[in-house]
């Protein structure tokens, strides 16, 4: 195995692995500060940040001859024998002459700076840079510019890593942002008339290290001392990206992508970044409510609003005394979720009908140049639900088939979970054709976050939740399955659906996610995967089932 | 030593020189067409090696032995790039040979070419030469039409095309990785190296960079032949296993303060007195010169006293120059400030820096702005130990930039105040009388923009 030699520190690493500087460094714990390094992009060493002494040990002697000036870390790769300095006077003085080379076109703005609190510079500065500023002169203003839909440039705050410049030629392929005038007078901008305009380029915000683009969406909002991150996963599509749900007393504020290699690297895209509006969207259902039977089922639509307590008992009655039953499992739902709901409606009605609810689709999946796909597949669980419902039954129905089911008349009661992010001012996920086929049945129940043309059909009309108010387990459509914990609360009067569903199950305390997953690892070998610590890029289930046949 | 007969320059006065009859006339083209017929391309390598030439472009790395670093056998184009972006302020050796001998340059191209086993030579000319292309262009179409370029060259089989390239003016692609870059099409940033260019270089594939005087050199070794070349120059120090010694004649820029400024061929190792005294008539006025940049103004500055250095590969560097550069000479007479003098520098750098590095982006903005300073009244002491730092810490030479171009900023600067800090001194004091031995932070000085 090739050693490494950091600051002293012997390390091994990967015979064939190619390591630079930096992560050799960082594996032995050593942070080598760097800005325009970046592990998804091309390397250009051009901040100079990251600047170390490197030498080789002979191998024979043991003697380690030393390269006689600075290299950049992240351009260097580490072989057997690679000695590598982070810390010695040399290095910490040219560290220090970037920052202060940095600093001096910079208008140190940080009060009214989003980026202040998670800025490199900032970090860097503190860490690295020196007391007192030698460079006597006026620094810029911030001058802003906008350069697409959702990106700002406040230009002056750029320090020309080009990162951004790089991301949009190698990963979101459109290659919009560019560096134009030289030396000093170096700015990012686009072409006139061609704006940042692609489906990852919020990405450009998170690459920035500085302070210079800023995310529109999010400018302003809120300091980011004051959020607080919640591992979680992105419910927009099928590729079920790792991502950061970033709040504040309930509210999420942004989306951030959370690094997992083995599903969306470091990248989200804009839809799930800004796919969190509808938590917040005023015309949510807020609340449980059961139609008042009336002499005709075709009056004014009138929910009488019902305590959740009274919801447990009163739902399974009515359900019981409708008669055969028939399940929509949402592919919104968790693993978790969607066993507990199957189980519900096998101990209210043996036979009960079990189908994957309605999937969402859009055109084809979106493959960038950088690898990155967006799913057209518009729902985060369907492989998760359907292994659920196969625990269950033999035949895993489709949506399709539920309706179909239901207007051949097998059925007399049906339970619909839907939880859509589809809110009422665009097309709702069910049209109003569809929705009549479930018009005469005795009770129908449907749990969604919006109001829908099903809706006007249903007995009971339940809350569902949003993405961020779940725990559990989903399932990616490459069979790689996450765990994550709810990253705020419902709002006040919303039951996420697992809380339902573990108190109709007469389960006692609040809802466990984990305990549930234990329970459904133990039972099938489908989620034997499941088991344990979940760890927090998730496991392939694919992988674990080869492993147990 | 025999008065020198200029052999590179031999058609400048020439009536019509720049054409093919005269080239011919003056034997031209016909040691090609024997080195075609009669070599193979690894003994027109070896030839270039034994001669010694050492490339003119301003490193001075020797020509043969870049061409060895070439993969063998390789199975894909091999490219030549000519650098012909003369943009060393000061120098204009290979205008001349543009201009007035194309075909040498173009004879010298074919034999590099063929030596390289490159198909394709592309010259990467400076904006500011339309006379130069112009009479390279029509030299090339001369060329092809007398069967020198395109396919099966005079029946040897070997084919080549020239494509001249006209650049947009930025002295950064005067960088061999920089002008690839931009010869690609994109923004004249150099390129990390590993890899060179010999590996991986224009379009991705192995490539030679050479100097427009490089190729005329080898135009006249082809003719003149390897003893030829080494009879002329410096011979490599013994002492000195690491020097290659510098052989060959040598076009010298001599501008500035001198009587007769223009461009003159001299063997190598010429001192600068000489060359100011013997072709340039002296200095300018009778007056005394007070300084000389020894070969572009990112070579730095010699005192008067390191006059009777030579102007060879190693001469420059024993007075802390950064090297002979293009050997552009420019001489500064006594009556010039030398704050003027690196202010100007300064402002070319900072206007010229391609800003892909901090310390060179930030850098050379930084010392204009000093400068700026010092110029408007408001210098300290102190500003010029922030200078010297400057100097000392930004270039490829202690490793902090990506190219060269912030040494040759950081050249001028230390050697200049190194070299005259008592003019500094005086200045600064006699020009900020209240302000000079300030050592705290003062309040920023709104600075007229400087380009």
């Amino acid at each position: 195995m090739p050693v490494v030699i950091v600051d002293g520190q012997e390390i091994e690493i990967g015979a064939d692995e190619r390591l630079n500087c930096i992560e050799a460094a960082r594996r032995a714990g050593k942070e080598i500060p760097h800005y325009c390094w970046h592990p998804g992009l091309s390397v250009v060493a051009s901040c100079r940040m990251c600047l170390i002494e490197t030498g080789q040990r002979d191998a024979a002697t043991g003697k380690v001859s030393m390269v006689p000036k600075l290299v950049p870390g992240c351009q260097t790769p580490v072989k057997d024998g690679t000695v590598i300095v982070t810390e010695s006077d040399l290095v910490k003085e040219s560290r220090a002459r970037v920052e202060e080379a940095l600093l001096i076109d910079h208008p140190i703005d940080c009060p009214i700076c989003d980026k202040a609190g998670e800025c490199l510079l900032q970090d860097y500065h503190f860490e690295h840079g020196q007391a007192e500023r030698r460079a006597d002169l006026h620094a810029f203003t911030s001058r802003r510019r906008d350069v697409g839909p959702t990106v700002t440039l406040f230009v002056d705050r750029c320090i020309m890593c080009t990162r951004c410049v790089r991301f949009t030629r190698e990963v979101s392929g459109e290659a919009e942002l560019m560096v134009t005038s030289r030396g000093a007078k170096e700015e990012i901008d686009v072409f006139p008339g061609f704006p940042l305009d692609n489906k990852l380029a919020g990405n450009v915000v998170d690459l920035c290290p500085v302070g210079a683009l800023g995310d529109k969406d999010f400018l302003y909002q809120q300091r980011v001392w004051f959020l607080k991150r919640e591992a979680n996963v992105c419910g927009g599509c099928a590729a079920g990206c790792s991502i950061h749900t970033e709040h504040n007393q309930d509210t999420v504020y942004r989306i951030k992508p959370r690094e997992n290699m083995h599903v969306n690297k470091w990248w989200i895209c804009d839809e799930g970044r800004y796919g969190w509006h509808h938590l917040h969207d005023p015309a949510r259902l807020l609340e449980a409510g059961r139609r008042e039977l009336t002499t005709s089922r075709h009056a004014t639509p009138e929910f009488k609003a019902v305590e959740w307590s009274d919801v447990v008992t009163r739902l399974r009655d009515d359900l019981k005394a409708a008669g055969r039953l028939a399940v929509a499992v949402s592919p919104m739902l968790t693993v978790e979720e969607a066993w507990m709901l199957c189980a519900v409606a096998r101990s209210i009605d043996p036979q009960a009908y079990l189908a994957v609810g309605h999937v969402p689709s859009t055109a084809a999946d979106e493959t960038f140049p950088g690898g990155f796909t967006i799913r057209g597949e518009k729902c985060p669980n369907r492989l998760g639900v359907a292994g659920v419902i196969a625990l269950f039954d033999a035949a895993v129905h489709t949506w399709t088939d539920l309706v179909a089911h239901v207007r051949e008349g097998h059925a007399d009661a049906a339970w619909i979970t839907a939880g859509y992010p589809t809110d009422p001012t665009s097309t709702p996920w069910i049209d109003a054709e569809t929705a009549a086929a479930f018009a005469e049945l005795k009770c129908l129940v449907v749990q969604d976050l919006f109001d829908s043309p099903l809706a006007k059909h249903a007995t009971w009309r339940l809350p569902a939740a949003g993405f961020a108010e779940r725990a559990g387990t989903w399932v990616n459509v490459a069979h790689r399955a996450q765990s994550f914990d709810k990253a705020i609360r419902a709002p006040a009067g919303v039951w996420p659906e697992g809380r339902l569903f573990w108190n109709m199950l007469g389960r006692r305390g609040l809802y466990d996610a984990v305990a549930v997953r234990h329970q459904i690892a133990e039972s099938s070998a489908t989620f034997a995967a499941l088991a344990g610590e979940m760890p927090a890029t998730g496991v392939d289930l694919r992988l674990q089932q080869l492993a147990s046949t | 030593m025999p008065p020198f007969k200029p052999v590179l320059l031999e058609a400048v006065g020439v009536p019509d020189g720049n054409t093919l009859a005269s080239y011919k006339s003056r034997g031209g083209y016909a040691p090609l067409e024997k080195l075609l017929a009669e070599k193979q391309p690894g003994d027109v390598v070896e030839m270039v090696k034994s001669s010694g030439l050492r490339g003119r472009g301003g490193a001075g790395f020797s020509t043969g032995l870049k061409w060895t670093f070439l993969p063998k056998d390789h199975p894909g184009p091999i490219y030549l790039c000519i650098n012909a972006d003369e943009s060393e302020p000061g120098t204009f050796n290979n205008r001349i040979l543009m201009e007035d001998d194309p075909h040498q340059v173009i004879e010298g191209i074919i034999i590099s070419a063929y030596a390289t086993k490159a198909s394709t030579a592309y010259i990467y000319l400076r904006y500011e030469y339309p006379r130069s292309w112009n009479r390279l262009q029509a030299a090339i179409d001369e060329a092809y039409a007398a069967g020198y370029l395109g396919k099966n060259i005079k029946g040897s089989g070997f084919a080549l095309d020239i494509y001249l390239h006209r650049g947009a003016a930025a002295y950064i692609c005067g960088e061999e990785t920089g002008l690839i870059e931009s010869l690609e099409g994109k923004r004249a940033w150099p390129r990390i190296k590993p890899p060179f260019p010999a590996i991986e270089g224009l379009f991705r594939k192995p490539t030679v960079v050479n100097n427009i005087e490089t190729m005329a050199c080898v135009a006249q070794i082809a003719r003149r032949g390897v003893d030829w070349f080494k009879s002329i120059g410096v011979p490599a120090d013994p002492n000195n296993p690491r020097d290659p010694g510098s052989y060959g004649p040598k076009l010298y820029c001599l501008s500035g303060h001198v009587e007769k400024p223009g461009c003159y061929e001299a063997p190598l190792g010429i001192t600068v007195r000489e060359l100011i005294d013997q072709f340039g008539g002296g200095v300018w006025k009778g007056r005394k010169a007070k300084a000389v940049i020894p070969g572009g103004i990112s070579m730095g500055l010699m005192t008067e006293s390191e006059l009777d250095t030579p102007l060879d590969f190693a001469g420059p560097g024993k007075v802390g120059c950064l090297g002979l550069g293009t050997a552009a000479v420019v001489v500064i007479d006594e009556t010039v400030s030398i704050v003027d003098f690196l202010h100007n520098s300064c402002r070319f750098f900072a206007h010229e820096s391609c800003g892909q590095c901090t310390p060179c982006r930030e850098g050379t903005s930084w010392s204009l702005r000093m400068l700026e300073r010092i110029k408007a009244g408001k210098g300290r002491l102190k500003d010029l130990d922030l200078l010297l730092e400057l100097g000392n810490t930004m270039g490829m030479m202690p490793g902090s930039t990506i190219c060269g171009l912030a040494d040759g900023a950081a050249w001028p600067i230390k050697n200049a105040i190194k070299k005259f800090r008592g003019e500094f001194e005086d200045s600064i004091k006699r020009t900020n009388p209240s302000g000079w031995m300030v050592t705290e932070p003062v309040p920023a000085l709104q600075i007229v923009e400087a380009h």
